[in-house]
Formats: structure tokens, sequence, C-alpha cells
């Protein structure tokens, strides 16, 4: 039989040379990722809370805790994610919280990953993404669907340095081009400083 | 010009060579285009574009009305580049072509970037007034952007001779410019212009980032950047600008204004052999004595005011300069190539013109506030009589004026204005207070003695006499336009195209204001100026496009299967920003050829298609069914788990929008599919409607149309593949019926199939993760060669639903058109759903409305070819209707098509008519089924 496919596979080469001294990316091509959608006052929402063993946040923000974290989508929806192979796991531990009390719904293949990380890893998302990315602004344990360019992004900071962006696999070329594109025209601000 | 080996900030020992109209000159580091023209003896850069008149270089900033050029070789050439941006280096090849440039014809080989950025505060313009904004607003702790045009930090520090706490000017502009590196929050950006302001905030800045170096050592670095800030406070810090003086020949080279001079002299050690002032006020005084400072012979101050007694005057006396008071220049004269040998002076009481020898007379007029980007918001100006300018009339909230751009007039005050403005906008942002903020720096400014309102010298050549340079505009023209009725200053514009040069007519436009209101006897503060309209400085479309270029202008999705189509020599089709399968054309097949082979394919064995872009919505919750009923014209509560039913949508409106299965996979949820470019439409469609209208339902929406991968397998032959690829999955007729759904694990995947055709065949739709929709293909395709299983594209998609009379949104539909029209009367349910009640309109039960038929036409007709009753016509000629779907069909063996036709169903069997260029076809009326229309086919 054969395997699953990762949406950046023809784009391997190119993320990876885009590395440079400021920021690196890759592809993070398989991430478990469970959608849910419940009335935060509503009785799932402590239910869903206990199952995880992490709340369910605020606005724009990550809860984390033993490997999953849920990123808040909207004022109803959040996302779970977690390692590749969870999926299955997380799905049944939400569907017995929520039961029909809200929806979940597996979604793993439904985005995949790039993971930008380095000291100037905010100043390439600044090229293609006009987010205020800026510590005072945003951080780690923060989220935001926001756009590169013309496609629709989550973005998550993981810490200081890195960002996690999640981006529908028809789109993630694309952003992967604006990334790769943004890398090169700040390696070349640095290489003339 | 002459170069003073010890004066100027440029690099005395560092010279630069390059290219000025084919031959080489050389400049120093630090020298701009202009500059370093002028040092080199290059007085005349051209001539005028409608009087043809010698025009050399009038300032040292971007008011000049002379000073652009073609810049750079080959596809890299810009025209219009401004001479006193433009920095000498290495490798520059520049051309003399004033005001009118060429465009390169390839694609432009730099590259041009954007960056977004974000601040509490954003400084415009590094000169006394905002740096020491910047530095407040920093120091109070607000997130500040400084942006200067200029390589330097200073502003008009750097083209005076100034001392500020007792030090000079330009060094307290490197210590503040030190300070505000080494804060973390704040970004400065020399060679930087803000050229726009626009709502919230939204600042545009482009930054010159590499062009003062040759492109062989750019090394991959933009040329320009298009910043893109948003900001919560603006503070325009932009300075002011010189006015001229009218007189006849003002426009010779060597005719510039005295501040101008004065920065020559102080930026770049350029220094005049014999120079004349002529001024309104005291400002141009400094321009004569430091003149006379650098050895520079200075033979008189023409002053129109009766008696300068003013500090500066007094100096000027004291040096030994002739101050000819109550005089002004009424004409120059110049040399051979008409470069300025002498002014003619005279006293405006009467008396003889005298010749006064010169190389350079420089002229003020007086000061005005440079306010543009207070203007781009609406920021309104107001005149004001003792200063004789505009100045600010009021504020727009966020964006403020500082220093000279506020009318304020003096360094140490406009330091002083600036740092008061930067605590108040940092305060603004939530960052210090104002009143607690640190002590304002003293302004010690020595007074000025008033400024005088003049603009003409009497009794000068009119003819000759320009008020806009860059325009050639003189006052003979300005007469003319007033004299033939014009009254508003904005008529005067368009009819002279005065202040409509590159440079926006800041040296002119007060200047013809004043003229229009001298002429009809009004307040000048009546008769103002034209606007000033973004952007304050041109801006290069490169710029504006940024890197949006190629596979980053927009973007191409495709399917994990894509892959495969490519390798397989799919031509694609275009749908939305998808790019889907068209046809599969094998060696030698041209389009025609390969659509009916996959058509015949299909009909005759199997085929199989990518169908993953349909849109597909998760809907899930107790009132699900109640809420799919609201929104489609059919029944979906009725639906069983693991059935599927077909749905049509309407807007409001009762036309159709969107269409697709819904597949009940549980009690409680449904997924819904979309046509491929209305997936995202409906969603956002749905969720209003959930959110604003329903909110009591128990009902949650989830996107998934890239969670699945689709493969459909359609075919007399789809069962054998199906079973072959899913050996526990009871395939049988019994067991798997029309529009039913099972899971199933398909080729080691696990996946979900449902019966459902788009073709009227016997086809299975197998659904697996997007990343697993590979893997699946390729299992369809290796199960199906025993069957000679082959793909198909969209193309032979459409002709295969087009046989079957199945209408597609977009191409039967176009807005106008309802389900009825389609003769979907069976699919529209007695009960409540969005566009019902528009259904019950009058116009909607007309009988003669436009009705979905086939047609069988002589030939294949061209969709969209418009349809009459007769074939003997007279122009004009009713249209009864007109082609959606046109086709080759294997099947049939014959054109066909689908049509809206007024009254179409009543009239199936008669003949109606195409008129096309080449003669009018004669066309059937038939049902929109022409295939199997027992359907029998749909069960294998």
């Amino acid at each position: 039989m054969a395997d699953r496919t990762a949406p950046l596979a023809a784009m391997e080469d190119r993320i990876a040379a885009a590395a440079f001294p400021g920021a690196a990316l890759a592809a993070v091509p398989f991430v478990a990722q469970v959608g849910i959608r419940l009335d935060p006052a509503g009785p799932a929402a402590a239910r869903v809370a206990e199952a995880l063993g992490l709340p369910l946040p605020e606005a724009n923000r990550v809860s984390a805790s033993g490997g999953r974290r849920a990123l808040w989508l909207g004022p109803d929806e959040w996302l779970v994610v977690a390692a590749d192979g969870e999926e299955r796991a997380l799905v049944g531990i939400l569907e017995d919280a929520i039961g029909a009390d809200g929806a979940v719904v597996d979604l793993s293949a439904n985005r995949t990953g790039l993971e930008l990380s380095g000291p100037l890893s905010r100043d390439v998302l600044a090229t293609c993404c006009s987010l205020d990315l800026h510590p005072r602004a945003f951080g780690p344990g923060r989220c935001a669907q926001t756009l590169v360019q013309k496609a629709g992004v989550l973005i998550e900071q993981r810490d200081a340095d890195t960002f996690l962006l999640l981006v529908r696999p028809s789109f993630a070329a694309y952003v992967a081009e604006w990334l790769v594109d943004g890398m090169a025209g700040l390696a070349a601000d640095l290489a003339a400083v | 010009m002459r170069r003073l080996p010890d004066r100027g900030r440029v690099d005395h020992d560092q010279r630069v060579a390059f290219s000025w109209d084919g031959r080489a000159v050389e400049g120093l580091r630090g020298d701009t285009l202009a500059s370093a023209l002028l040092a080199s003896g290059v007085l005349v850069l051209g001539s005028s574009v409608l009087m043809s008149r010698p025009r050399g270089i009038v300032g040292d900033g971007v008011t000049d009305p002379h000073a652009f050029a073609q810049v750079g070789a080959g596809d890299r050439t810009e025209p219009l580049m401004r001479m006193h941006e433009v920095e000498a280096h290495d490798g520059l090849v520049a051309e003399s072509r004033l005001h009118q440039g060429i465009l390169p014809t390839g694609p432009d080989p730099d590259r041009f970037e954007k960056r977004h950025a974000h601040a509490d505060v954003v400084v415009a313009g590094a000169g006394p007034a905002g740096l020491a904004a910047a530095l407040a607003a920093a120091e109070q702790g607000a997130r500040v952007i400084l942006a200067d045009d200029h390589p330097q930090l200073g502003g008009s520090l750097l083209g005076e001779e100034l001392l500020l706490d007792d030090r000079p000017a330009h060094e307290w502009a490197r210590h503040v410019e030190d300070a505000l590196r080494a804060h973390p929050d704040v970004l400065v950006l020399p060679r930087t212009t803000v050229v726009n302001v626009g709502d919230q905030g939204a600042v545009a800045l482009v930054e010159r980032v590499s062009e003062h170096v040759a492109p062989e050592h750019r090394h991959g670095r933009a040329l320009r950047r298009l910043w893109q800030v948003r900001t919560r406070e603006l503070v325009v810090a932009t300075g002011a600008t010189e006015r001229s003086l009218v007189f006849a020949d003002n426009d010779r080279p060597g005719v510039m204004l005295a501040g101008g001079v004065r920065g020559l002299l102080h930026r770049y050690g350029l220094v005049p052999e014999r120079c004349v002032v002529f001024t309104a006020n005291d400002s141009a005084y400094r321009t004569a004595i430091d003149l006379v400072g650098a050895g520079v012979e200075v033979p008189c101050v023409v002053d129109v005011r009766p008696d300068p007694t003013g500090p500066l005057a007094e100096r000027a006396r004291a040096l030994g300069i002739a101050v000819r008071a109550a005089s002004a220049v009424i004409g120059t004269d110049g040399d051979a190539e008409g470069a300025l040998a002498g002014v003619r002076v005279v006293a405006l009481d009467g008396g003889a013109e005298e010749v006064v020898a010169c190389d350079v007379l420089a002229v003020s007029g007086g000061w005005d506030p440079l306010m543009d980007l207070h203007h781009h918001v609406g920021g309104r100006a107001r005149w004001d009589a003792e200063r004789l300018c505009f100045v600010p009339d009021g504020t727009v909230p966020g964006v403020h004026l500082a220093g000279s751009a506020a009318g304020v007039f003096g360094t140490e005050a406009c330091r002083r204005d600036g740092h008061l403005v930067g605590l108040v906008a940092a305060e603004a942002t939530g960052h210090g207070s104002a009143a607690d903020g640190p002590d304002a720096p003293a302004a010690r400014d020595a007074a000025e003695a008033p400024p005088a309102d003049f603009v003409v010298t009497p009794g000068t050549d009119p003819v000759h006499a320009f008020v806009d340079q860059h325009r050639d505009v003189t006052i003979a023209g300005v007469e003319r336009a007033l004299g033939s009725g014009i009254r508003h200053v904005e008529h005067l514009k368009r009819y002279t195209l005065v202040g409509t040069g590159t440079e926006q007519g800041r040296t002119a436009k007060v200047n013809a204001g004043r003229m229009a209101a001298d002429r009809f006897a009004l307040p000048f503060a009546e008769v103002g100026v034209s606007n000033a309209r973004p952007p304050a400085q041109p801006v290069t479309f490169g710029a504006l496009a940024g890197r949006a270029l190629g596979e980053r202008f927009d973007p191409v999705r495709t399917t994990s299967i894509h892959p495969w189509h490519v390798a397989h020599g799919a031509v694609f089709e275009d749908v939305g920003q998808w790019k889907r399968p068209w046809y599969f054309p094998q060696a030698g097949e041209d389009m025609d050829a390969a659509v009916l082979r996959e058509c015949r394919a299909v009909r005759e064995g199997v085929g199989m298609m990518d169908a993953s872009t349909l849109g597909k919505i998760d809907v899930k919750g107790a009132d699900a069914g109640e809420f799919l009923d609201r929104l489609y014209t059919g029944v979906m509560s009725t639906l069983k788990p693991g059935r599927a039913r077909y749905g049509v949508m309407c807007k409001a409106d009762g036309m159709v929008m969107d269409d697709g299965v819904v597949l009940r996979l549980a009690e409680d949820r449904f997924l819904a599919t979309t046509t491929t470019g209305g997936a995202a439409g409906v969603l956002d469609w749905m969720e209003d409607f959930l959110q604003t209208e329903w909110p009591d339902l128990d009902v949650w929406l989830t996107s998934v149309t890239e969670q699945w991968a689709t493969v459909a397998i359609v075919g007399p032959k789809a069962r054998e593949v199906m079973a072959a690829l899913a050996p526990q999955l009871d395939v049988r007729q019994d067991a798997f019926k029309f529009m039913q759904l099972e899971e199933a694990v398909v080729a080691g995947i696990e996946a979900r199939v449902a019966r459902i055709s788009f073709s009227g065949e016997l086809a299975f739709e197998i659904s697996v993760p997007m990343t697993w929709g590979l893997a699946l293909w390729e299992a369809v395709f290796a199960a199906g060669q025993p069957f000679g299983i082959t793909p198909y594209g969209t193309e032979s998609m459409h002709v295969l639903r087009a046989e079957k009379g199945y209408f597609i949104v977009g191409q039967e539909t176009d807005g106008t058109v309802t389900p009825l029209d389609l003769g979907l009367d069976w699919m529209v349910a007695d009960k409540e759903f969005v566009g019902r009640r528009s259904l019950r309109r009058s116009d909607m039960l007309r009988d003669d409305r436009k009705q979905l038929v086939g047609i069988l036409p002589a030939e294949r007709l061209p969709e969209g070819a418009q349809l009459v009753d007769d074939a003997d016509f007279e122009i004009p000629v009713p249209m009864i209707g007109h082609v959606t779907s046109s086709y080759d069909s294997a099947a049939l063996g014959r054109p066909f098509g689908l049509a809206l036709v007024r009254r179409g169903r009543d009239r199936i069997g008669e003949t109606i008519y195409a008129p096309l260029q080449h003669g009018t076809v004669a066309v059937e009326i038939v049902d929109p089924v022409l295939f199997d229309q027992e359907g029998a086919r749909r069960d294998g």
C-alpha cells in the first residue's frame, strides 16, 4: 500500500535551502488536529477541559498540556492540536466529552504545518503578513487566524522565536513561496550590513 | 559652481565615477547626482518641455522643479528620478531628461519589497522637530518609526550652519540618532519618504534600500521597499519649503532658491563665484552671511522691504554686505549657454535698472509649511497674514504637526515644538504623560523681522516671468487664464497646469494663488491654493507590486493528487483559484478528441476523476436537519443516516445560488457538498444565517473541504473496480444502492464511499483524508487497469452531465435563474426555505420566463449564442434565449447543448435559430435529458 503524501513534498529542498542566520523554515507535514465547536458557557466546555487536561483558552490564546494544545479560533471554536497519529484518540476523547453539546471534527488533513524559527522570524512574517507580532502585541501562547498575503493561515507562536503556521494544503505552496522569498530578501539585507 | 575643499558633508577623499549623458563625470561620496553635476560644471540640465528654455538646478531638495533625470541602464532605467535624492555612486548611469522620461520595456530586473510594520508613533521627517519628537516619544516608551528621505538624519540641520545647545547642530542630530538607534522599539529609516496617510493610521513609506549602489553590488537586496505601517499616531515633521519670486527670466540656470544655495554650501561644499541675494524675508540673509563666511563674494542683498533691520540684516551689514532695501530684481541676463551672468535691479519706487554681475542669484519669496500628509487625511490650512504662509487650521485626530510643518520657524523653536508634540503623541498611545514629561528644551532663536507680502516685481516682462517653471507657466499664462473668467485656483491649476508638475509645484502654488487673489482683489485667505493629493512623492509601480509576482501573485490551489495529473499530461482549467484537470490528452489528440474518448470510456467502460475540490461542510447538531431544510429547496431532515440527497439552495431573491449532494452521516450530522467555486461563500452564508437569523438552532458548522480528497469511479464497470479496491465492501446493487453511503477500507485506506453520480452512470465517490488522496488515486488507477480505466477531466464531466440535462451553477445559472426555470419543480418542497417567498412573486410566475431545455443544433454552437424565432429575420430581432452549454456528444454521435429559452418547455420539438456570423443555424428544442432518459444506467 502506498503512503500518504506530505503537502509540501515538492518544495522540501527549497524550504530547507531558504535557511539563513536569521531564520529557518521547516514543513511539519502531518499534525493531529481536531476541530471543536461548543458553547463556552454550556456544559461541554468544562467536560472538554477536564478530558484534555487543559482549559479552553480565551480569544487568540493557546492552552497546552501534555503535548496537546487548544488554539482559540473563534468565540465557540477551537482547534485541538497534537502529534501526528493522536487524532483518533483525540476524536474519541472529545466526542465522549462533548456528546450532543457541540461538534468534533477530525481536521488533521485539513491543514498542514510550516514552522518558522530564528531571531528574524517576525521580520520574515512581516514581508507577507500584516499582523502585529511584536512582543507587546503577541507572544508565545498566542495564536491568530490571519492572512499571509491572500491565503488564510492560523499562526501560533510556539516560543520567543518560533511560529507554527497551519495552512490549508492547497494554499501551502503559496504561503511557503512567500516565506521563502521573504527569507531571501532578509538574508540579502543581513549580508549587506 | 566651485567645490571648497574643506566644506560640506561629503567625503573629499572618496571620489565616485558615473555617467551623465554618456560621458564620465566624477563626484564625491556623499554627493547627490545634482551636487556632483554642479561640482562638475554642469549648470544647464536641459530644456523645458513647452518653451525649450535652458533650465538648471534650483535648490537642494525635492521641491526643485527641474532636477529630474533618467537613471539606470537597460530595463533598469527609470524616468523622472529626483536628482537631489539620487546618490552619486560608482556605476551610476544618468541622463538629462528633465520633464519627460522614458519607460523600460522589459520586466524590471530589480527586486521591490513590501514590509508590514506597526508603531505607536510614526515621525515623518528627521529635522530638529522630527528628531526631538521621535526621541521624546521613544523615551516615554512608545514604539516609534522615524523616517527621513535623506541618507543622513538631520533635515535642515545639515543644510545650515547652526548651533544647538552651543554645539554644531548636525552633531546634536547624530547624538539623537544614536540615542534612537539604542532603543529596541525604535525603527530608524533613512532614505525613506512617507508618501501617503490613509484611514486608521495606515501610513505608506518608500525606502530606497539599495538605490545608492550599482546593480552588481546589490546582491539580491531590494531596490526599494514599501513599508505598510499601521500606526496609532503620526507626527508630521516635514519642515517647510521655500517659494520663489516672479520676475523676467527667473528660470535661468543659476537662479536658485536661497535655502538651496545654503544647502549646497553646507551639504556639499559648493559655492558660486559671485552671488546676489533677492529676498522678501530675513532667512535669505543667512545665505549671504554663510557665503561671505566661505569666502564668496556677495555684492548685495536685494530686499523688497523698505527697512530691513532685523538681527540678520544687521549681521550682513556688519560683514560689509550691501543691503539694497526697497528694491527688486526685475530681470536677468544670460551668457551664451543661457545661464545667469547678471541681474537687473530696480528700486521699487522707480529709477533706472542697474546690472549686477553674478553667476548665482539666491531668491527667497518665503517659506511654506509642508503639510501634504496633513492634507491627505483631510486636514485644513489657513492663511497666516503675519507669517505669510498657510499654517495648519486645527489637526486631524491622530495626525500631529511639529516644527516648520506646523508653521513654527526657528531651529530651537522647532526642536522644542517637536519635543512637546512627541510627548503628546506618546501620551495618546498610553505612554507617559505630556504634562509630567521631561522638560522641553529652550527656544532662544534670534527674532526675525516680518516678511514682506511680495510675489511679482512690478513692471517685469510678464511673458518671460515664470510662476511655475516645471510647467512653463508665466505671468502672461496666469493672466490669460484669469482673463478668460477662471476664478477658482483648482480651475487655474487645470487650465494652466500650474502646480501639476512631478514636484507638485511646491515653489509655485502659493504664488499662483496670490496672483489670482490680487487680480480679483480678494483676500488671499479666501482664494487659497490648490489641493495636495497623495502620494506626497511619486511611487514606482514596482514598489506597489512588491513581490506579488509569478507564483506569489495569486494562490494556485491544487489537490493532493495534482502531481499525478501533471505527470500524466493533464491540461488544466482554472476553477476559481483551483487548477483542475481539464482533459488528459494522449499523444496526437486535440481537446475534442480527448474529450470524446474520455466520455466514451465513461459511458462504455469506466473512468475516474479527481473530485476533491468540491466544497464540503460538516453540519452537526440536533437541529442540523431543520437548518438544512431552511436553506435547501428540498427536505433534508427526512434523510436516513447513511443516505444522500441532491439539494439546491436559493438566495433570498429566489435565484439559484449553489447546489450539491447532502449526505447524512448520523442522526445529528450531515455533510453538505458545494460547488468548487462556491465553497467559501456557502459556508459564510450558512454561518451568517445561523448567527444572525436562527441563533436558537443547535447547529455547528465546520469546513472540511480540504480534509477530504475524493476520487470518483464512473461507468458501467465501476462496480468491478470498486469491488477490487474494497474486498470487504458489499458493492452489489441490493447492498449498496444509489445515494447510499458506506464506511469502508479502500485500498487499505479508511474511506467513505458514496454512490453519487453526476453523469448518469454507475458511480462510486471515494473520500479519504487529503494526505491519502494520491495513494487512493494510484490504487484506483491500478485496480482499474484490467477494465481500461480512463482518467477524465472537467470538460468530459461537463459533457456527461449535460447529456443528462444536469445544470451547472454559473453555467446554466447567472443569478437570474430560479429552480423552477431549471425545471426543478420536483425539488421545491412545500415548506419554508430561503428564497421561497420570492419564488411566489408575479414575475417568477410569468409563463414566458426563460426555461432550461436541451438543444440539438445542426452544428456545434458557441456557448452564449443568442437564439431567435425565425430564420429570416430583420434586425432588430427579439432574442428568445441563449445557449448555456454546447458540446459534441460521443454517446449521441452529434452536437448538442443546453439553453435557456422563453417558454422553452412548451416548445419542445420546435425549431428555433442561432444567427452566427457565418450563417443561421437551425436548433431543435428537446427535453434537457438527452441520454438514458429512463435513468437505467445509474445502477450499472
